[in-house]
């Protein structure tokens, strides 16, 4: 049986890489994937500890986080495709104004 | 019986209200029409009252008026009333009929002047507040006046108040007052704090029942001299006269107004009213009586030299008002109310007199301009040389009996030396006078020829500089510009009736109080010694007091040599004047550079205001500036107030450049607070 401190390294490194893709990456798009990547790097932690512990709790969390992370990106893509069409860009650092 | 005395003092409050209110629309005339009626109407009401008053028994003298309760905390309070006594009877008589005659005067006087209907209103405001001084049945009440007569000076003194001198004159006169009133209300308090009452009728009982104050100065004493403090704001003695002279700055019949009928009697009645606490109070009232005299021979010596011929008046009314406080002094109150009333005659028409002279003249008021004035102004003449024989003491004008009557007190009640000043500065009192009177109206005109004067001349320019004040500019203008071209001529009958009636009273007024050594009766003094009669003031407390019968066998004849002496000093002064001024006019200035430094002196007004300048108000000023404007507003309060503001700005600007509309700067705080919160957790679960 794979220990549970894999399953933790693993899901810190997703999540560090989530991080790191947020803050350092320009394209919306790309930075919503990091999103996508932190919450499911969270995600593995929570089913190993929900395994290792023997408890259903972690589990529902997680089907929960997904659900949550569906909505989100539709929402998410459907205000990407609003900006693109005003501001024809995907770099977050030319939308850094809140009206036109 | 109810006499309504409240209707006295409210009859000119309501002339001055519809003046100043609606008066800038009014025709000249009905502005006239109102000013002098709401002023003939108290006098009339006053002369009735006076006549009721004679009616009174005795028992119900004094006649106190209750109307309501004005102000009342805790168990202190003050009511709404009038106190009517012989004293205030006279007061009250002085100051609506002279005060009357001098309204008329002004219609003449100020015809060409601006802002007419405004004067009226002051002036009117002026009577209301006096009357309610006099006719007040307590302290506070009383204050109310006092403090009224003071803003009714500053308004009038500076009526002109364009002109620089004149607003600086009346912010003086209301400065120099404010330290006066600063020690009568603090003699208010301790009346209250001790008596806990400032009705008249309650407190004569509780004062009389203190004992004289021999040896240790005591309350009575502080009060006084308190007391006297005010007084000498008010009524210009020494060290708070410094106003007076500088009122002169406001027309001439509201110097005859603050002179004569209001204001600066105001602190001898004052003393007068409050004789039970002066009586108990040697030291104070030796102070009064030490002030009064000093300041009696000090301003007849600065009047000696002056060339203004208001200035000269100015500085003779605070020289007469000397001898009134040198009467109430030596405790000879009806003295001092006697000379009030014959001084409110003579100096009333003295200004209104020099007011005609100066009208005639088109504002000139430097008497080394005048001369020969007899020819063109024969009926000012002739009102002015009466004036002048009763304010030098000759007899049988006014002043002799008033004077003489302080004179005798002062030595009867054993103050030689007072007496010894006081008929020195007699003799000074009439040199000036006449010397007045020489330069005036005798010798050659020293005026600008008519037919070359133009609109250039000082005065005349200032005259109708006045004008420009309020309304009618142009029109003044216009008015003063045709004045100037004209030779000295007399004025019209509304200013020389006025005049004519003083004249007459000047002449006759002293005559009430002819003294027992001249087979006169003294009906002045047999009426108004009740007054002054402790067991009258304090009905019920009769047993407390030491009656001051006077023995009415006194020497006559050492009365007589007395006043044979100070009419000497009064004809010696008239000589003298007569020599200088009219026989050898160049003789004066020879003299004047043989004085040299004492002429300097004098003409300096012995360098008091610039004295004042340097001790008093200099240190105010640099203090004022250095540690009140510039140290504790501008340095503590300023930079409170503003320094939070520039404060919070700074915060605020440090703090606006995280919100910079870039995403990544954002997420960067997002995961720096994860980051901390994390930590935060972490350092806890370890401890």
């Amino acid at each position: 049986m794979v220990p549970l401190s894999y399953y933790l390294v693993l899901s810190a490194i997703l999540f560090a890489c989530g991080v790191a893709g947020f803050l350092i990456k320009r394209n919306i798009i790309t930075i919503f994937l990091s999103i996508e990547l932190m919450l499911n790097g969270v995600n593995l932690s929570f089913v190993a500890f929900a395994a290792q512990l023997n408890k259903l709790e972690g589990h529902i969390f997680v089907f929960f986080v997904m659900v949550v992370a569906a909505a989100e990106a539709a929402v998410g893509l459907a205000i990407i495709i609003a900006v693109f069409r005003t501001r024809e860009t995907l770099n977050v650092d030319r939308v850094n104004l809140l009206k036109l | 019986m109810s006499m309504h005395l409240w209707i006295i003092p409210l009859l000119p409050l309501a002339g001055a209200a519809v003046n100043g209110l609606l008066g800038k629309r009014f025709p000249r005339a009905l502005v006239n029409a109102i000013a002098l009626g709401f002023t003939a109407a108290p006098f009339a009401m006053a002369l009735w009252v006076a006549a009721q008053f004679a009616g009174l028994s005795p028992d119900q003298i004094p006649h106190i008026e209750r109307y309501a309760t004005w102000l009342s905390a805790g168990a202190f309070s003050a009511e709404y009333g009038m106190y009517l006594d012989q004293l205030s009877v006279i007061m009250m008589l002085v100051v609506t009929g002279v005060g009357f005659l001098i309204h008329v005067y002004s219609v003449g006087y100020m015809e060409h002047e601006g802002g007419y209907y405004r004067y009226f209103a002051y002036l009117n405001i002026f009577m209301f507040f006096m009357l309610t001084l006099v006719l007040a049945n307590n302290y506070l009440l009383m204050f109310v006046g006092w403090e009224g007569v003071g803003l009714a000076s500053y308004l009038l003194i500076g009526f002109w108040f364009l002109k620089k001198s004149a607003a600086d004159a009346g912010k003086k006169a209301f400065i120099t007052n404010r330290v006066g009133d600063f020690g009568f209300l603090i003699a208010l308090f301790l009346l209250i704090k001790h008596f806990g009452t400032l009705q008249y009728d309650s407190l004569w009982p509780l004062i009389s029942r203190y004992p004289v104050e021999t040896g240790a100065a005591g309350l009575l004493t502080a009060i006084g001299l308190l007391m006297l403090v005010g007084a000498t704001g008010k009524s210009a003695q020494i060290p708070l006269y410094v106003w007076l002279p500088d009122a002169m700055e406001g027309p001439t019949p509201v110097s005859a107004l603050i002179h004569a009928a209001t204001m600066v009697t105001a602190g001898v009645y004052m003393v007068a009213r409050s004789h039970l606490v002066f009586n108990r109070a040697p030291d104070a009232q030796m102070a009064v009586a030490v002030i009064g005299t000093l300041t009696a021979i000090f301003a007849a010596s600065i009047g000696i030299v002056q060339t203004d011929i208001k200035k000269v008046l100015a500085y003779s009314t605070i020289s007469q008002l000397g001898y009134m406080f040198m009467a109430c002094g030596v405790l000879d109150y009806v003295g001092g109310i006697f000379h009030l009333m014959t001084h409110a005659f003579f100096k009333a028409l003295l200004f209104l007199a020099a007011g005609s002279v100066i009208h005639g003249l088109g504002g000139e008021q430097d008497m080394r301009h005048m001369g020969g004035l007899r020819k063109y102004l024969p009926y000012t003449f002739w009102s002015m040389t009466i004036a002048t024989f009763a304010i030098a003491g000759l007899p049988p004008f006014a002043g002799f009996f008033s004077k003489d009557r302080i004179l005798w007190s002062a030595w009867s009640s054993g103050y030689h030396v007072l007496w010894l000043v006081g008929v020195i500065t007699a003799g000074m009192t009439s040199f000036y006078m006449f010397r007045l009177w020489f330069l005036t109206f005798f010798g050659k005109y020293r005026g600008p020829n008519p037919e070359t004067v133009a609109h250039g001349h000082d005065a005349d320019a200032q005259h109708a500089g006045h004008t420009g004040a309020v309304q009618d500019a142009k029109d003044a203008h216009a008015a003063a510009g045709s004045h100037g071209h004209r030779s000295p001529h007399e004025s019209p009958w509304v200013m020389v009736v006025p005049l004519m009636i003083l004249a007459l009273l000047s002449l006759v007024g002293g005559w009430a109080g002819v003294p027992h050594s001249l087979h006169g009766s003294d009906r002045f003094g047999t009426f108004l010694s009740p007054a002054f009669n402790e067991a009258s003031a304090t009905p019920g407390a009769a047993a407390a007091t030491p009656a001051e019968a006077k023995p009415e066998s006194e020497d006559n004849s050492t009365e007589l040599a007395f006043s044979s002496i100070s009419v000497g000093l009064a004809a010696l002064g008239f000589l003298a004047a007569w020599w200088l001024y009219y026989k050898r006019p160049e003789l004066p200035e020879r003299m004047a550079k043989a004085a040299g430094g004492l002429y300097t002196l004098l003409l300096d007004k012995y360098k008091i205001d610039e004295l004042y300048g340097a001790v008093i108000i200099q240190p105010l000023i640099l203090l004022s500036t250095n540690v009140f404007w510039k140290g504790i507003d501008q340095g503590l309060i300023d930079r409170a107030v503003d320094g939070s503001a520039t404060d919070a700005r700074e915060a605020s600007d440090a703090m606006r450049h995280m919100q910079s509309g870039n995403i990544r700067s954002y997420a960067g705080w997002v995961a720096v607070g994860a980051a901390a919160v994390i930590a935060f957790m972490v350092w806890r679960g370890v401890r």
